[in-house]
């Protein structure tokens, strides 16, 4: 698993990458009540912002660690957004079809490191 | 530089987590989130710090018509012993605050106001009360915990004679032995439930917490923080100072005329007998996936701008996203839209308040 430093997680599996955040994000949004994903078929740009979430008291914005094209989008969060907060690093927002990859990829340890 | 309240060592000691409000370093939350904090006042019992509000002592022989002059509210049939809500206003019409007015008798009056507002409240009210009156700023001396929810009866109860205790809403008692310190405990709240507001003096401001948690304890009571402070007031559609009430906004367009007796002699009301309102106060639920919040343009079905909101969030209770708003009184209102960034999402008026808790 890798990681932006605005604590975006990244799970690849061959050209398809799974996206979502990470449980220290989670916890200082606090309750998320809110998630705004792009639909299938957009297009999502590395470091860019493709989505928002929304806790109780604020807005967030969530940056794509990679460029491609949007294949799946998790309805289940959209349903029930507390599912972030319950386990973050299950609670994916999209699945893309890989172009590109951030440069700005963290490790889990040089994440770990940046949050302590 | 931020101020603490006498409790800031209770707040964290329970975990709180501590943000910046009108001054003050105080919890938002505490480790369970403010969706729980919110549904424990409203099915259990929770305790709220609100010491950062504001006290003001009104008295003298002429305390009545002194304060009457300074507030929209109608100050004379105020009972002893009574809390009356009322507004404050600019010779303009606009607002100052709304606040709290405790009648000891004609010639004693406690003013409770925002914590926000307290210095202006209080220059204000200086610069303007009427010969035979005196007012002192006694803030900063008064520790303020609100015990608010369906169990905080009997919470008190263990802890204090009930007997002493007034039945109705919006009343008060002083000198009251609440757990062995002296308090005044008065029937008011800001959440929509049932409770009480506890002052005492500064120096037993953690006995008197501790003593109500305890008391608490098996009852599950638990500390609240300003996040949930705000989402319970919200879902009741409790106006909030700066947000529904500001001093661009005339006290007749506020959805709180019942609290303006124009028959009042009052600072503001020839302002406000001479200029009609044109907004109103009216509530919102998202049509719409969203979240709206304060402050985004409100648009009617044809896109002109109306208005705009000026609370938002999610109700956790009765669940969904609301917002109430502040919309030009001509303006056709069953659905608008609300502009929340760069989407415009659909709205429905709905009546206030978003929440009644039943008897």
């Amino acid at each position: 698993m890798k990681y932006l430093s605005s604590h975006e997680w990244l799970k690849q599996n061959g050209n398809l990458a799974k996206i979502g955040i990470s449980a220290f994000a989670a916890e200082e949004l606090g309750d998320i009540v809110f998630v705004d994903l792009p639909e299938v078929g957009d297009e999502v740009i590395a470091n860019e912002t493709f989505a928002e979430i929304e806790s109780v008291k604020a807005v967030s914005e969530v940056n794509s660690p990679v460029s491609g094209t949007v294949v799946a989008v998790n309805e289940a969060v959209v349903d029930s957004p507390e599912s972030v907060n319950e386990d973050a690093l299950e609670a994916w927002f999209i699945e893309v079809e890989v172009t590109e990859v951030s440069d700005k990829l963290l490790t889990e340890d040089e994440y770990q490191a940046s949050i302590e | 530089m931020t101020k603490r309240t006498a409790l800031y060592d209770t707040h964290i000691k329970y975990g709180g987590k501590i943000v910046e409000f009108a001054g003050y370093e105080l919890p938002v939350q505490y480790k369970n989130g403010i969706i729980f904090e919110h549904n424990i006042v409203r099915n259990g019992v929770g305790l709220f710090d609100v010491s950062h509000m504001g006290e003001v002592l009104i008295t003298g022989e002429n305390a009545e018509n002194a304060l009457q002059k300074l507030v929209t509210n109608r100050v004379s049939t105020i009972a002893e012993n009574q809390c009356r809500y009322t507004l404050m206003c600019y010779a303009s019409g606009g607002i100052v605050d709304d606040l709290l007015i405790y009648k000891y008798n004609t010639k004693k009056y406690l003013l409770v106001v925002n914590a926000a507002n307290v210095d202006k409240d209080f220059d204000w009210i200086i610069n303007n009360l009427d010969e035979g009156a005196k007012a002192e700023n006694i803030s900063n001396g008064i520790t303020q915990i609100a015990i608010q929810g369906p169990k905080s009866k009997d919470v008190l109860s263990k802890i204090t004679d009930m007997s002493k205790i007034p039945e109705k809403m919006y009343h008060f008692a002083d000198n009251i032995d609440v757990g062995g310190i002296e308090c005044l405990v008065s029937t008011t709240g800001y959440t929509g439930e049932s409770g009480y507001e506890v002052y005492c003096d500064n120096k037993f401001a953690s006995k008197l917490y501790e003593i109500l948690m305890t008391a608490g304890s098996e009852f599950d009571i638990q500390p609240i923080g300003l996040g949930a402070r705000d989402t319970l007031r919200f879902e009741s559609s409790m106006p909030l100072y700066g947000h529904e009430l500001t001093k661009d906004t005339l006290a007749t367009e506020v959805g709180l005329d019942m609290f303006v007796k124009l028959d009042c002699d009052f600072i503001g009301r020839d302002a406000l007998v001479a200029n009609k309102p044109k907004y109103e106060r009216i509530g919102l639920i998202l049509i719409d996936k969203g979240i709206a919040r304060e402050h985004f343009e409100v648009l009617d079905k044809e896109g002109n701008i109306i208005g705009m909101t000026t609370s938002g969030g999610i109700c956790p209770t009765i669940g969904g996203a609301y917002a109430m708003a502040r919309v030009l009184l001509s303006s056709d209102t069953e659905e608008v839209y609300i502009q929340v960034r760069n989407k415009r999402l659909l709205a429905k008026r709905v009546d206030l308040p978003f929440y009644k808790r039943s008897k």
